[in-house]
């Protein structure tokens, strides 16, 4: 197990600046701590588990573009079909990554449905993702995360963390419809 | 109502560069058409609610989607619109196919019928009514109107069958 804000931070490190990464519920509360980016979307306020959704999106609109989705596992369970979706499109540059603490750390610590059972990384093979990989301790991370990152896609990255009681939800950085057009503003979009 | 070739046509003369969509009886007939004229890319989901978030991506990043689904997904996808539409501020646009409305051979008393235009009156989504062949224009009026409005809007078709 790694704590899931170091796991985030590898992530934070490897973006490039040309890279899109989306984040939401736990990862979205943890990015927020480290500096912001034009071409981040903290997806709070959310509609639970679409996170994935989102980033086909963005995928497929941006095709030079690497797009990073950092899921929690309570969304990642409440939208199993995005990942089939996903592989339908082939989309080369998403990448997919479940933050994996076994509980809805936001709404305090409730156990996630398949906690300690439910195998992500078989979820997206069998979905028919182009690669997978999985990773539960932070120094293995660091020395995978870029490979991983970027290989090929669509590609998934389960993460096991640890799960850390007590901790409030994201709170939102700001009116969201603001936040879009400053964020279409970054990707060129009109 | 509609042949694929007249939605596909009337797709592409409106700019629509992605349907994302869950089909039924009557609008997955459109399919075929749609990625046979390639000006229009379908995107295929596994369910109603995806359909809205993958439409606001690829909104967010300069593309103009449309999100085509029942009205039976249009009632599984109401955290998705909320957000996308409400929170975001997205002016997605969809059409929606209106089941039973013309009748309700296959499903008598069907409740579609009770729930669909309040829903979308709900999520304050404006949206035009669609019953016969000759109306084919209002869906380019509705959808341009739409977009030059930056609001969201809807166009129900209605069907016969489930």
């Amino acid at each position: 197990m790694m704590s899931a804000k170091e796991a985030l931070a590898v992530v934070h490190q490897l973006r490039g600046d040309e890279d899109i990464v989306i984040t939401t519920m736990t990862p979205a509360r943890d990015w927020m701590t480290m500096p912001q980016h034009p071409r981040d979307l903290v997806m709070v306020p959310s509609a639970m588990s679409h996170a994935t959704s989102m980033g086909l999106g963005l995928a497929l609109a941006q095709p030079d573009r690497r797009v990073i989705v950092c899921n929690g596992d309570g969304s990642m369970v409440m939208n199993l079909g995005s990942l089939v979706s996903i592989a339908e499109a082939r989309t080369s540059n998403l990448t997919v990554l479940v933050f994996d603490n076994g509980t809805y750390e936001v709404t305090g610590s409730q156990r996630v449905p398949g906690a300690g059972t439910a195998n992500f990384v078989q979820f997206a093979d069998g979905a028919g993702f182009a690669a997978t990989f999985q990773f539960s301790d932070i120094d293995t991370w660091r020395r995978g995360a870029r490979n991983a990152l970027f290989a090929p896609g669509p590609t998934f990255i389960w993460l096991r963390v640890e799960s850390v009681a007590g901790m409030p939800g994201p709170k939102s950085p700001g009116p969201a419809g603001a936040r879009a057009t400053a964020f279409m503003a970054a990707l060129g979009a009109k | 109502m509609f042949s694929g070739q007249q939605i596909a046509e009337l797709l592409e003369s409106l700019g629509v560069t992605h349907v994302v969509t869950v089909p039924d009886s009557t609008i997955g007939q459109w399919q075929e058409a749609i990625e046979r004229r390639r000006a229009t890319q379908l995107v295929r989901v596994c369910r109603e609610g995806e359909a809205w978030q993958v439409a606001a991506g690829l909104y967010m990043g300069g593309k103009r989607p449309l999100v085509m689904i029942q009205c039976t997904g249009l009632f599984e996808s109401g955290d998705a619109i909320r957000n996308a539409v409400h929170d975001w501020k997205l002016p997605l646009f969809a059409i929606i196919g209106y089941r039973s409305y013309l009748n309700q051979d296959t499903l008598p008393g069907d409740t579609c019928l009770v729930f669909t235009e309040p829903t979308l009156d709900a999520w304050k989504i404006d949206y035009r009514l669609i019953t016969s062949a000759d109306q084919l224009p209002t869906i380019a009026e509705h959808f341009t109107a739409s977009r030059d409005r930056c609001a969201a809007g809807a166009i129900l078709i209605a069907e016969g069958k489930a």
